[in-house]
């Protein structure tokens, strides 16, 4: 990367400020004219001169010169022009003048635009390299870096460096263009003026810089303490968990407001000077006026000076100031960039960046197949200077699963990155059938080897996103493009070439079948399966399927399925012993499993209209209650709820685990409930207010009668909400019929989660096991009706939210190593990556995986010694050097370090 | 049964009775009414104890596993705890309970136990009084026995 932001600059849009310099120049030419024409309106049509009869006349569009003395004072005849009375002559020359004024404008737009579509261009360029340099960062290298600051650097803190590019070489001319033309037509006019003038502006660009200096430093402080701050803040996020076990979330924000105090301090300096500093300009650029009237004026008087170049003049150093002050500006921001520049592009360089080559693109890399893995000499030394591996030397066959245990500080995990190549060797090397390991580009060592850590990251997309995400190397199947979508292909293409960007499709599939071992996208669905059973990942994905809601457009080919599986529970419950496990939604009966909500919608919501937290206010649904008088019961329903609420909860601390779970009324509510209830009491439930009433109005829609137990739906009550039932979805209007599925017996409904759907009812609370046993029942019966693929694949869609964290940690990792699995790797490394599982698990796991990896290589840092009796082979790592290695039988009888770990000897 | 008829039956044990009525009525709200089967087996010896249970109807017989198989030591049945010396530790389960017949409960957890009497600590003392007395008489009559033997 240019070291300087005039170098970046120059090298990248050098051609795009050469073609606009002609049009500056022209600007140039046109703002002269502009000047020039007021003085001969005002003169000539407006004071008369040259008009002394009424019927004179003056030639328009003369093009006469006569040159000043100095250069030889003779006249240069252009075209004579046509002779036009005073007022006609006065008309033309103000419409010449507007005319001027609009091509000049034009012309500036043209500029403007042409010199933001360049800054954008750059800005964009700037933007890919830095990531760019984000992706060839050596994996040491982040240890050093905070994600946070990465990313505003590159979000924030180089936005006003696109605009600066813009600005960089045009503006400088385009001003001084602007203030030389205004300068030399003052001093063409008048001489004195002129130089009047000119002193002004020599002592604005000499004092306001000087005065400014300052101001730099403390902007570039500013900026940097600004960027602390948000790393700080991150740093304060994911370390939360700390934050409140240790009870220093206050040390925190003490820490936290005396940066901002810091921050405070500097921007109040900041604005002070910037305020003075614009006191003085403004003072500079007001005082000549000032001068001129006074001495113009005093000229002008005594005949020495015409009033229209007086006004002309005046006129002219009206925009003397502003592109002085403007290019004084330019030249504060040339300063302050290039520093942002500079610090930005310190931030993102590493003297041991990964070569480009190394991540260049190839399509179907020549892979290791078979043979060995040799591993000869290898040291790391880190970055204190301190030997984590120290001259191992191994071998083993690529189709062996070896072992490797250690205990902490071994150097196993890292023996195991650099086996993967994501950490260079700082001696020795690896050859893995025939080829280089620490050499040869990343699209082999990343097709040829999969690495998953103890801690892998999931991005935030589906489980099955996350699993052929390492299958995705380069854009497999192009989209074809025709017509008027071709043309804006074409063009995003020329864009981002010019911009320096990639120009890989990624709306491309990148899937690459082939490494999965399959030729399309439903044999890589099965494999999916396959991969899940090997990761033991199944069930989780199957549960989540059945927690999913599905929309008709993912369901169809499912929702007959559904609605079988629906009626062939319902037979199955029909049977004695489970019959009352689930209590189905019956449309003539109140169901008291659900909440009171469930029973009046008689259907699922669908966005926020009929949502829970709604119904209270919602106009429909008032319209409902009131229409079957219902709303004075269940807001009695409703104060009385509120009673005992107050009275069972009001006495629990904030943030008891009780509010969450059983409270219908948070903590922060609990005092204005309070209020109401006391008011109640005065005035009686008809008189208060709309919001107190719909507050009350609110809490009996979450009432589920047999799990709350309160006593406060009646038979009778029951009997009217069935009534209010019908009334709801018989009056329901049309706009409001997409906001809520209504329960149909022979209809699939979209909004509910497919375990809901083949429910059809509530799992009765107070049966004891009662979900265990219905849980096993409904798989039983997916099993039976073959559905199992389908939910799976529905499971597969589950977003895993950020970091995977809407998965167990177990889960995440399960995961990643089915990613690293799907893509068929010559060598599978696992670094730890089953030790958040437990025992267990673990085991079936690692048998699993080794099941589904047979004849080819797994590499296997393990953190349960015993479980390397799996292993053909085993390497024993003590204080970064290979302490024994050979078969687990061997080892367990001679080798006294691996005795050690193993606790025998 | 009706909430108010749980706090009643809540508040006949001692070790709830000495709690505020407001708190008994908490944890009657909190608590969760459970039906198990005939031959269900509630909890089996060495689990983890997570809840104790008031028999509201039903019978149950309590076993402790031994090596020639099961013995019967209890059959508990209505207005009875079981349990409940989970409720005060992390102890595992001494016994195994399986229900003779159709059992209705009233299943308290542990996490809402405690919670309840950690805010309360004139509660604490008394249970800290009874399990006192508790010992004592285990004491005793562990004594009496080696005294016969």
């Amino acid at each position: 990367m240019e070291r300087s932001l005039f170098g970046f600059i120059l090298r990248y849009s050098k051609r795009e400020q050469i073609l606009i310099l002609p049009l500056v120049v022209a600007s140039m030419l046109f703002y002269f004219a502009t000047l020039d024409l007021p003085k001969a309106i005002v003169n000539q049509p407006i004071s008369g001169k040259g008009f002394s009869q009424p019927d004179s006349t003056m030639p328009f569009l003369r093009f006469v010169w006569k040159l000043p003395d100095f250069l030889g004072g003779s006249t240069v005849h252009l075209f004579e022009g046509f002779a036009m009375e005073r007022t006609p002559y006065l008309f033309a020359l103000t419409i010449s003048f507007l005319i001027l004024i609009i091509i000049s404008g034009l012309i500036k737009l043209q500029i403007n635009t042409m010199k933001g579509w360049m800054g954008e261009r750059m800005l964009r360029r700037l933007r890919f390299t830095l990531f760019d340099h984000i992706m060839r960062f050596p994996l040491p290298h982040f240890r050093r870096v905070k994600a946070a600051e990465m990313a505003t650097m590159i979000k924030d803190e180089v936005e006003p460096l696109g605009a600066f590019v813009g600005d960089s070489i045009i503006t400088p001319l385009f001003l001084g263009g602007q203030a030389l033309t205004a300068l030399f037509f003052i001093l063409y006019q008048h001489v004195y003026l002129g130089l009047v003038a000119l002193v002004v502006v020599v002592v604005q660009t000499v004092i306001i810089p000087k005065m400014r200096r300052r101001l730099l430093v403390l902007s570039k402080e500013q900026q940097l303490t600004a960027r602390q701050l948000a790393g700080r803040i991150a740093e304060c996020v994911d370390g939360v968990t700390e934050i409140h076990a240790h009870d220093t979330s206050n040390y925190e924000r003490a820490e936290i407001s005396s940066r901002l105090g810091r921050i405070f301090l500097l921007r109040f300096e900041l604005y002070q000077r910037k305020f003075m500093v614009k006191f003085l300009n403004n003072l500079l650029s007001q005082m000549t006026p000032f001068l001129f009237y006074l001495i113009g004026g005093y000229l002008a008087i005594i005949g020495r000076l015409d009033i229209g170049t007086l006004v002309a003049v005046i006129a002219a150093y009206k925009d003397l100031p502003s592109p002085v002050k403007e290019l004084i500006d330019w030249d504060q921001q040339r300063l302050d960039t290039g520093i942002k520049y500079t610090q930005v592009v310190e931030q993102f360089t590493a003297d041991d960046l990964v070569p480009q080559s190394q991540q260049e693109l190839i399509e179907s890399p020549q892979l290791p197949q078979q043979g060995l893995v040799r591993a000869s000499n290898l040291s790391l030394v880190d970055e204190s200077g301190s030997k984590v591996i120290d001259g191992v030397s191994f071998e083993f066959d690529m189709a062996q699963h070896v072992a490797i245990v250690g205990a902490a500080g071994s150097g196993s995990g890292d023996l195991a990155q650099m086996l993967a190549r994501l950490v260079p060797p700082t001696n020795g090397n690896i050859d893995m059938g025939g080829v280089d390991i620490t050499r040869a580009p990343e699209a082999v060592t990343g097709r040829a080897i999969s690495y998953v850590g103890a801690a892998a990251f999931l991005f935030p997309l589906s489980i099955r996103d996350n699993l052929v995400y390492g299958l995705k190397h380069w854009p497999v199947h192009e989209v074809p493009y025709e017509g008027e979508a071709l043309k804006k292909r074409e063009h995003w293409l020329k864009e981002s070439e010019r911009a320096g960007n990639s120009t890989l499709d990624i709306a491309a599939d990148w899937i690459d079948y082939k490494a999965a071992g399959v030729s399309n996208a439903q044999e890589l669905e099965q494999r999916i399966l396959e991969v899940l059973k090997s990761v033991d990942l199944e069930e989780t994905v199957f549960e989540v399927g059945l927690k999913s809601a599905v929309g008709p457009d993912q369901a169809a080919g499912l929702m007959d399925g559904i609605l079988l599986a629906r009626e062939t529970m319902r037979e199955r419950l029909n049977q004695p012993d489970i019959k009352d496990l689930v209590e189905r939604f019956d449309l003539s009966r109140y169901n008291r499993n659900a909440t009171l909500a469930e029973n009046l919608l008689f259907g699922t919501p669908v966005g926020k209209t009929f949502d829970m937290e709604n119904l209270a206010r919602n106009a429909y649904v008032r319209k409902v209650l009131d229409d079957t008088g219902l709303s004075g019961d269940l807001l009695k329903v409703g104060y009385k709820l509120a009673e005992t609420m107050v009275e069972l909860f009001s006495d629990l601390p904030p943030g008891h685990e009780m509010f969450e779970q059983f409270s219908f009324i948070s903590h922060d509510d609990l005092p204005g409930v309070k209020e109401i209830l006391a008011q109640v009491s005065d005035i009686g439930l008809d008189r208060i207010t709309e919001d107190d009433r719909n507050l009350l109005l609110a809490l009996p829609f979450k009432l589920i009668s047999a799990r709350h137990r309160l006593g406060l739906i009646d038979e009778a009550l029951e009997a009217r909400i069935l009534e209010a039932r019908r009334h709801f979805s018989e009056t329901l209007p049309a706009e409001l019929r997409g906001a809520v599925e209504l329960f149909d017996p022979q209809r699939y409904n979209s909004a509910a989660s497919l375990q809901d759907n083949i429910l059809f009812g509530k799992i009765a609370s107070g049966q004891a096991g009662a979900g265990a046993r219905i849980g096993l029942l409904m798989r039983q019966l997916l099993d039976e009706l073959k559905l199992r693929p389908l939910v799976l694949k529905i499971g597969l869609a589950f977003q895993v939210g950020t970091g995977g964290a809407r998965l167990p940690v177990a889960d995440r990792q399960r995961i990643a190593i089915g990613r690293a699995i799907l893509k068929r790797p010559a060598l599978l490394i696992l670094d730890q990556a089953g030790s958040v599982l437990d025992p267990a698990s673990q085991n079936r796991l690692l048998e699993n995986v080794l099941q589904c990896r047979r004849g080819s290589g797994v590499f296997w840092v393990l953190n349960r010694v015993e479980l390397a009796e799996r292993f053909g082979h085993v390497l024993v790592l003590d204080g970064g050097r290979l302490a024994a290695s050979g078969s687990y039988g061997d080892l367990k009888e001679g080798s006294e370090p691996f005795q050690h770990l193993l606790g025998t000897a | 049964m009706s909430l108010e008829q749980e706090v009643e039956l809540i508040r006949r044990f001692p070790i709830f009775s000495k709690l505020p009525p407001a708190k008994q009525k908490l944890l009657a709200f909190t608590s969760e009414r459970l039906t198990f089967d005939a031959g269900h087996v509630m909890f089996r010896a060495g689990d983890a104890g997570e809840a104790c249970y008031i028999v509201i109807d039903g019978s149950i017989e309590i076993s402790v596993p031994t090596p020639n198989g099961p013995l019967v030591v209890n059959t508990l049945g209505r207005n009875e705890i079981i349990g409940e010396i989970a409720i005060f530790g992390d102890v595992p389960r001494t016994a195994t309970a399986t229900t003779l017949s159709r059992v209705e409960t009233l299943r308290i957890s542990k996490d809402q136990f405690l919670s309840v009497i950690r805010e309360n600590p004139d509660a604490a003392v008394e249970l800290i009084r009874i399990l006192a007395t508790r010992l004592a008489n285990t004491t005793a009559q562990f004594s009496k026995s080696l005294q016969k033997s």
